[in-house]
């Protein structure tokens, strides 16, 4: 056997066990739900049938899914941006020689450790109408109690709110890894040219955080599609789907409708969300490297 | 790296109050007793009743055991399965590798649990719902963990391998004993990263497990405090410190580690 040969086939047994299971549980089942989205869902009566795009056709006059798109949409718009911000002003603060500043660190990145189930089980608590302590707080200022989780024009950005907490300590850390690469010398030199330190952020600091700016961005976008655990707990998508997002949508009917033919339909629509952002990643990191 | 102004300061610690509040407050109403839970009282007596409570009203030993098992499990297939294949990508030029390497990244974007509907179907064609193996098995092939074993084995000078080779070291051999050493900090950050993802994760192995046996802790402490169940306040916040403790515990204990296995994790 020639070294080639040998080189070709210790690679890919190597390999085999791996792409038994990442073909297995990615590559087919993203295949196997394009297909299934193109049939009918079948019952015992009526076997599933092929229908072409009529699944497709159902998503545009299926209000719930108008609205659960929209949610997610929404969503990221109402997390993402606000903890990056967040992450940012956090990161600047922690770099510098703040008194306890171990402390102030450990406060911001600990939410980031929790399952997002127990963080919903203790916020469940401030958003409950009358005893919970958002509430009680309003009370003090004579404020109306407000059933903030039951109300439709509330019950997102209460969802969102409790997810900018979760998350904002987690992108902090990319921010303080890339603080502390950037060069002194820049901005000492800003210090001797006299420029203030608005200046100095808004001319040289956050231009030269933008990579990791995209990077944590498109990452975020990415697992705010993914984020549905706390519906579980809070919300149950409601009060009338107004805090139903795309993945849950997806598990309501899969598993509580039964609907698999229309569930397939809906992932489809995750994918390619999905595929969007991450084929924007992809050039990205492309970047990134080209840049070493 | 300057001192901030006070107003700075105080607004630094400010949030860093607000955001361990929840926490905080998780605390105050685990340790009082129910009738403290929402009043704070500073000379409110402390007790472990809620806890006692807790413990006795859910098989929370057993969850802690079925997500130790399987946060064990996964990690296991992910060292082994991604150790080989990063190998392979790393080190082996064969035909197509850039391409197949690009297909492994796809499972980045697509993590198995947008694919809940199909792999569930997958699954039960196996007979594995219901079962601790069953909840592991699409996480043991993991694209970020050979990405990133892949990028340190590539660092890896090749003369070693070659030198290892000369003494009649095979490709296994060559891996055991030159590569996997070398990439422990690789290792210990992607443990680190994955025990901890998989401690908290919930919606796969929520649509997998219905018994006692198998339920992970995260399952577990969501039917234990849906609304449906009743339980007070005080005993359901017991329940959630119980849940998250030993993360927490390891966190605080190993706070350095963490946040540099995170950060090697991602940045890479």
């Amino acid at each position: 056997m020639t070294a080639h040969r040998r080189t070709l086939i210790h690679g890919w047994l190597l390999l085999l066990p791996a792409a038994v299971l990442l073909v297995g549980f990615t590559h087919y089942p993203a295949v196997a739900t394009f297909l299934d989205s193109l049939f009918s869902t079948g019952t015992v009566i009526r076997p599933s049938r092929f229908v072409g795009a009529g699944n497709y056709r159902l998503l545009l006059d299926d209000p719930v899914f108008a609205k659960v798109l929209l949610n997610t949409v929404l969503f990221a718009l109402g997390t993402v941006p606000a903890a990056i911000a967040l992450a940012l002003v956090m990161a600047l603060w922690v770099n510098r020689r703040l008194p306890a500043r171990g402390l102030v660190r450990l406060a911001y990145f600990t939410p980031t450790i929790l399952p997002m189930i127990a963080v919903a089980n203790i916020w469940l608590f401030f958003y409950t109408p009358g005893i919970g302590l958002l509430d009680q707080i309003g009370a003090r200022f004579g404020l109306p109690g407000h059933n903030w989780l039951g109300d439709t024009d509330t019950v997102l950005g209460c969802l969102m709110v409790m997810t900018v907490w979760k998350e904002a300590g987690f992108f902090m850390i990319f921010y303080l890894a890339a603080l502390q690469t950037l060069p002194p010398e820049l901005f000492e030199a800003a210090r001797l040219e006299g420029a203030g330190r608005w200046v100095v952020f808004r001319r040289l600091t956050f231009p030269l955080l933008m990579p990791t700016t995209l990077f944590v961005l498109i990452n975020a976008v990415l697992n705010s599609f993914k984020l549905v655990d706390h519906l579980f707990i809070l919300t149950k998508g409601g009060p009338d789907n107004a805090s139903n997002l795309l993945l849950y949508y997806i598990y309501e009917t899969a598993f509580s409708f039964f609907d698999t033919a229309y569930a397939a339909t809906l992932t489809m629509v995750l994918l390619a969300l999905l595929a969007v952002l991450g084929v924007g990643q992809f050039l990205l990191l492309d970047k990134r490297v080209h840049y070493r | 790296m300057s001192r901030p102004a006070p107003l700075e300061t105080a607004a630094a610690w400010l949030l860093a109050v607000l955001w361990m509040a929840p926490l905080l407050y998780a605390l105050w109403a685990a340790f009082h007793p129910p009738e403290f839970a929402v009043t704070f009282d500073p000379l409110a007596r402390l007790t472990l009743d809620n806890f006692a409570t807790a413990w006795e009203r859910a098989p929370f030993a057993r969850y802690f055991l079925n997500t130790f098992l399987l946060v064990s499990l996964i990690l296991l297939g992910q060292l082994v399965l991604c150790t080989l294949a990063a190998y392979a990508f790393a080190r082996f030029a064969f035909p197509g590798r850039e391409a197949v390497f690009l297909l492994v990244l796809v499972q980045l974007m697509i993590v198995p649990e947008v694919l809940i509907v199909k792999n569930y179907a997958t699954l039960s064609q196996l007979g594995l719902i219901d079962t601790i193996p069953g909840v592991a098995l699409p996480y043991m092939a993991s694209a970020f963990g050979i990405f990133l074993l892949r990028q340190a084995f590539k660092g890896v000078p090749v003369e070693l391998e070659d030198a290892a080779r000369v003494e009649g070291a095979g490709t296994l051999g060559i891996l055991w004993r030159v590569y996997m050493p070398l990439a422990r900090p690789t290792y210990l950050a992607y443990a680190l990263v994955s025990v901890s993802h998989h401690w908290n994760n919930f919606l796969w192995p929520l649509v997998v497990t219905n018994s006692t046996e198998t339920r992970p802790l995260t399952v577990g402490l969501a039917i234990f405090g849906a609304p449906e169940s009743g339980v007070d306040w005080s005993v359901i916040s017991a329940a959630t410190l119980l849940a998250v403790a030993p993360l927490v515990l390891a966190f605080l204990l190993f706070q350095k580690q963490f946040v540099q296995s995170f950060l090697r994790a991602g940045i890479k």
